[in-house]
Order: structure tokens, then C-alpha cells, then sequence
């Protein structure tokens, strides 16, 4: 089985977001930059499969679209335990023009991971857009994997629950929390490792482009909070009905 | 050129964001001069099917195959799109919850059309089509223009309210052309949430943090929430350390809620947390740290113990309730 999981570059998620002085673009300077959060769960998962099932998992590859200061984040998710890197050079626009250069690169894999939005513009698009590009069936909201006889045992949130479902590859999954309990961090010996292992640069193919950000705003400041006694909390009930008025 | 709005059912009842779904698209048809028309896939009695109309929706597409219980994003993103198709529709509109966001993004490539998900209210513009949605995890908002001739929108959940109009609908059958093979998604088991509110519709959340100190101290506010009829959801470490489930985490990697009232209890207010609230219309916060930083979001605080304050919530709302 071949695995590849796909991998955005975000900001920190401490991030201060600010933007560009007409506010049409997000201003980059000073940021630290990680992988998705989602994103590093799958791969994280990924790799414990894989660690789990050496005999039936061939490799895992990670692909994100993006340019040469990228690759600080696919350096990062070799040394996490990915064995091959796929940067397809071009600006990841919006997400039909990064779900169509995915598709260049997703051929042949058994199971696709995705996690469910980025952390930067939460576009929740990119792995059911290649799932579909790609004519392969999807799960969403995936919060566990297993190898199970011939079949995955996929557990997914649905609102109102959760289920677990048998699914054939070849498979998208587009995976949440839960899918990995914690993030793992790589080891000396993977940062040393990840130098060595593949990170294939590919050219962008054309593709379409349907939405693009025009403007941002930040929040209005909020008034200052309104403090209660600890000993008078009733009268912050009494607040939120009569002042509030949301009770 | 039409409005199409699919509308969700759990075990052929409408699901509340439905009829949210349904107001927004009447409004949205409305702005636009369009007409408008909703698709319902799955077992709904015509009896339940008529409930649209009373938010303004005068036309329903109704597919009875029970094949669409399984949930294939796949089957359903067909159907939609078939129905789209069908009705000549030029914007489709989903929620944004588990079901919407796996079905959006196939429904968009089969109509080779923009997708804008979360979005928050009425477009900001319908002609060039700007709509407004939450970025940065909760930390901003950004302004979308979607260019294609189609539009796929996913509506973030009590963003819009339920807006009532009574309308007569007129329902016609639809046979979107699934077979059983379309259906490949095997279900094994369901684990139902019964008797309590779902996070994603509820209009009031009580949410615990690590100030709660164990998955054992949960009782005082389960029995807030139960007494307000609200959600219950928690902060990241509380899931982690697995006191409550996965799914009642809400802020980062988490779920982004958008409550009338947010209880923050024992949670100190990590921007990964804010995020994920900071759209609530009030919250309160109760922590024994006056510098935390949950106090800046909020808009009634007190600086004390949760188990001095709790029961002192739960007194006054049994007399606001009895009054």
C-alpha cells in the first residue's frame, strides 16, 4: 500500500495576523511557518501505520503546492517519518488550482490523507475536490484508521454522532482531530535522516482558478469586560437576561 | 438561473441548520431575483417536506433512494449536482457542518464551480459575488469573490437565524440516476448522540477547561447546560487528556462555533481556544486567573473558583426560569 498524505504550509498558529496596508493580502513578514495542523496529525497517523504494518505499507509520500521556502515544512515532515517529498512549484491559489495540480502527482496511491481545512483560510476544499478530480470515493471528518483484513476500518464524526464504517481502497480521507493523538515531533535521528530522502520538485500545470480574496478585516475590538464578585455570580445570570438579553 | 439549497435529514426529520439553510436561500434568491428551490435526499415523508415551506420555500426536489443513509459524499455530491443540473441553478447552498464540507467541495468540481465555505451572512456583493467568511482559524475575516458561473456556498451555522415566511411548496419526485453501486460506503456501526443538543446547532454552549481539574467534576455543568438547554464542549487540553470526547472540542483543530452565549469555565483563553469562539455573540468567563487571557474576549467575567460560581449560576437560572 502506498500512502500519500497532503501537506499545507501555514502559519504558526500564534501567529498575529495582520495584513497589508489595503488590506487585500495577508502580511507574511516575521511569520514562523509549520505544517497544517490537520495535515501533521495525518502524517502522523500515516507514519504509526506504517510502523505498524511494515509488511503491507510500502511508503509514505508527502506532497504540498507551493514555492522553494516550502520546503522547510516537507524537510519537517520527512524527518516526521514521510520517505519522499513532492513540491509542485506554483503559489497554492485557490483551492481548485491546488486540488488540480494534487492530481497531477496522486496517481497510483492506495490511500490519499487530507486533513479537513487549513488553518489559514479554512478553505475545507482542497481532499474532496482532488477525491472527485480523481473519481476516487471520500470520507470526510475521519477521526481514525485502521488496517483491517483486505479493507479500512475508517471511524468518521456525523452530526449527531459517529460511525464506523469498511471501505475499499483506493480512498481519499479527509481526516480531524482524533486521527493521531498528539503530533509527532521528529527525532535527531529523523531531522539527520529527512536530509538524504527525496524532495522532487515538479513544474505547476496549467489550471483554473474560481475565487479569489479581495479583502480582510480583523475583528472590532471588543468593550472592556464586564467583572462580578465571585460571591455575587447569580448576578451575572441576572445580567445576561435582563442586559444581554440572551438567557 | 435558480437558488438550489440542500437540505439535510437525520432519520427523515429536517435537521435545525435546515431550516437556517432554507431562510438563507429564500433571502439570498430574493436579492438576486431568483427563484428557489430545495433538494431533500434520503426518506422524508411529505409531511416533513412541507416544513420548508414555511421559511419561504416554494419548490422541493425530493429523491427517496435509501442509499443516501450511508452518507456517500460521493452519491450525494452526484445528486446534488444532478439536481442543480435539473434546476438550472447558478448558486447551491450547503452547511458547513461534517455532512456539507464533504459534499461541497466534490458538488463545486462536478459543476466546475468556486466554492466559499463557512460563509457568514448574505453576500457582500452578488454582482461581482463577494461573500464574508471566517480566515485564520477565527482570527479575521476575509472577503471572497467567487468568478465561475456557478457558485457553491457552504453557510456557517447560526450565521443567518431562521427567518419564517409561509409559502405553499409544491414537492416533485426527482430520481437523481443513483444505483446501489454509487453507494460504496459500508456502515458498521452508528453511535448516536440522543438527548443532548448538537454543538453545531446550539444557540447557548457551556464549555469546561483544565480549571474543572478531572473528567469527574463535569456534573455541575452538564447540569448548567441541561437547565439552559445548551451545548456542551470543552477546551483542547480537556480532550486531550480524554475527561470529554473529541467532539466537544472546540478552537483550534477543533470546532469553530458560533453561539448567541459562550460559557467559558476554568478556560485560561489560548488564542488556539478564541479562535474557535471569538464569533460568539457574548461570553462569559469565569477563571481564577485575572490576567488570563480569556478575559479579553469576554464580556462578563468573574475572577473566582468554578465551584464557588456554578452553583450560584445554576440558583439563579432556576429562578429566571420559575419568574
Amino acid at each position: 500500500m502506498k500512502i500519500l498524505v497532503l501537506i499545507g504550509n501555514v502559519p504558526d498558529t500564534t501567529t498575529k495576523i495582520k495584513f497589508n496596508a489595503d488590506k487585500t493580502a495577508f502580511d507574511a513578514s516575521g511569520v514562523q511557518w509549520i505544517i497544517n495542523p490537520w495535515d501533521e496529525l495525518a502524517l502522523t497517523r500515516a507514519v504509526e501505520l506504517k510502523e505498524a504494518h511494515a509488511d503491507k505499507i510500502e511508503s509514505i509520500v508527502v506532497a504540498n503546492v507551493g514555492r522553494a521556502e516550502t520546503e522547510a515544512t516537507l524537510r519537517k515532515a520527512l524527518a516526521v517519518g514521510a520517505d519522499e517529498a513532492i513540491r509542485i512549484d506554483a503559489d497554492a491559489k485557490d483551492a481548485w488550482y491546488v486540488a488540480s495540480q494534487l492530481a497531477k502527482v496522486a496517481a497510483g496511491f492506495d490511500l490519499i490523507l487530507a486533513g479537513i481545512e487549513a488553518s489559514d483560510y479554512n478553505g475545507s476544499a482542497v481532499g474532496g475536490m482532488l477525491a472527485e478530480m480523481l473519481d476516487m470515493k471520500s470520507v470526510s471528518a475521519v477521526s481514525g484508521i485502521e488496517l483491517a483484513d483486505g479493507a479500512l476500518k475508517i471511524s468518521r464524526e456525523i452530526d449527531g454522532g459517529s460511525q464506523t464504517l469498511s471501505m475499499q481502497t483506493p480512498l481519499l480521507a479527509v481526516v480531524q482531530k482524533g486521527i493521531a493523538k498528539e503530533p509527532r515531533i521528529p527525532a535527531m535521528r529523523g531531522i539527520m535522516m529527512a536530509r538524504k530522502k527525496p524532495l522532487n520538485v515538479v513544474a505547476a500545470a496549467d489550471a483554473e482558478e474560481h475565487t479569489a480574496f479581495v479583502g480582510f478585516e480583523l475583528p472590532a475590538p471588543k468593550a472592556a469586560c464586564k467583572m462580578i464578585a465571585e460571591d455575587q455570580a447569580g448576578e451575572l445570570i441576572n445580567l445576561l437576561h435582563n442586559e444581554a438579553k440572551v438567557l | 438561473m435558480s437558488v438550489l439549497v440542500y437540505t439535510e435529514n437525520w432519520d427523515g426529520k429536517f435537521k435545525k441548520v435546515s431550516f437556517e439553510l432554507a431562510s438563507y436561500a429564500v433571502a439570498l434568491a430574493e436579492s438576486m431575483q431568483l427563484p428557489v428551490a430545495a433538494l431533500s435526499l434520503g426518506s422524508v415523508e411529505a409531511s416533513e417536506l412541507e416544513k420548508l415551506g414555511a421559511y419561504g420555500i416554494s419548490k422541493i426536489y425530493t429523491d427517496t433512494n435509501e442509499g443516501f443513509n450511508s452518507l456517500d459524499n460521493q452519491a450525494i455530491a452526484k445528486a446534488v449536482s444532478a439536481a442543480a443540473v435539473k434546476a438550472g441553478a447558478t448558486v447551491v447552498i450547503l452547511a458547513h457542518n461534517n455532512l456539507g464540507k464533504a459534499v461541497a467541495p466534490r458538488l463545486a468540481v462536478r459543476l466546475k464551480a468556486g466554492l466559499a465555505a463557512g460563509v457568514q451572512g448574505l453576500p457582500v456583493t452578488t454582482s461581482p459575488f463577494v461573500v464574508k467568511k471566517l480566515v485564520f482559524t477565527g482570527k479575521a475575516f476575509g472577503h471572497v469573490s467567487i468568478n465561475s458561473t456557478v457558485k457553491v456556498l457552504t453557510l456557517a451555522p447560526n450565521s443567518f437565524g431562521l427567518v419564517e415566511k409561509a409559502t405553499a411548496a409544491s414537492i416533485e419526485t426527482f430520481d437523481a440516476g443513483l444505483v446501489s453501486a454509487d453507494f460504496a460506503t459500508t456502515i458498521e456501526s452508528t453511535n448516536k448522540v440522543t438527548g443532548k443538543i448538537l454543538l453545531q446547532d446550539a444557540e447557548i454552549v457551556v464549555s469546561g477547561g483544565r480549571g474543572l481539574k478531572s473528567g469527574e467534576n463535569w456534573g455541575q455543568l452538564e447540569e448548567l447546560a441541561a437547565l439552559l438547554g445548551a451545548g456542551t464542549a470543552c477546551s483542547r487540553p480537556v480532550s486531550d487528556e480524554g475527561w470529554r470526547p473529541h467532539g466537544e472540542h472546540v478552537g483550534q483543530t477543533g470546532k469553530i462555533i458560533a453561539p448567541n452565549l459562550y460559557f467559558a469555565l476554568g478556560i485560561s483563553g489560548a488564542i488556539q481556544h478564541l479562535g474557535g469562539v471569538s464569533s460568539s455573540k457574548v461570553i462569559v468567563a469565569v477563571n481564577k486567573d485575572p490576567e488570563a487571557p480569556i478575559f479579553e474576549a469576554a464580556d462578563y467575567g468573574i475572577v473566582g473558583d468554578v465551584f464557588k460560581v456554578l452553583p450560584q449560576f445554576i440558583e439563579a437560572v432556576k429562578t429566571i426560569k420559575s419568574a
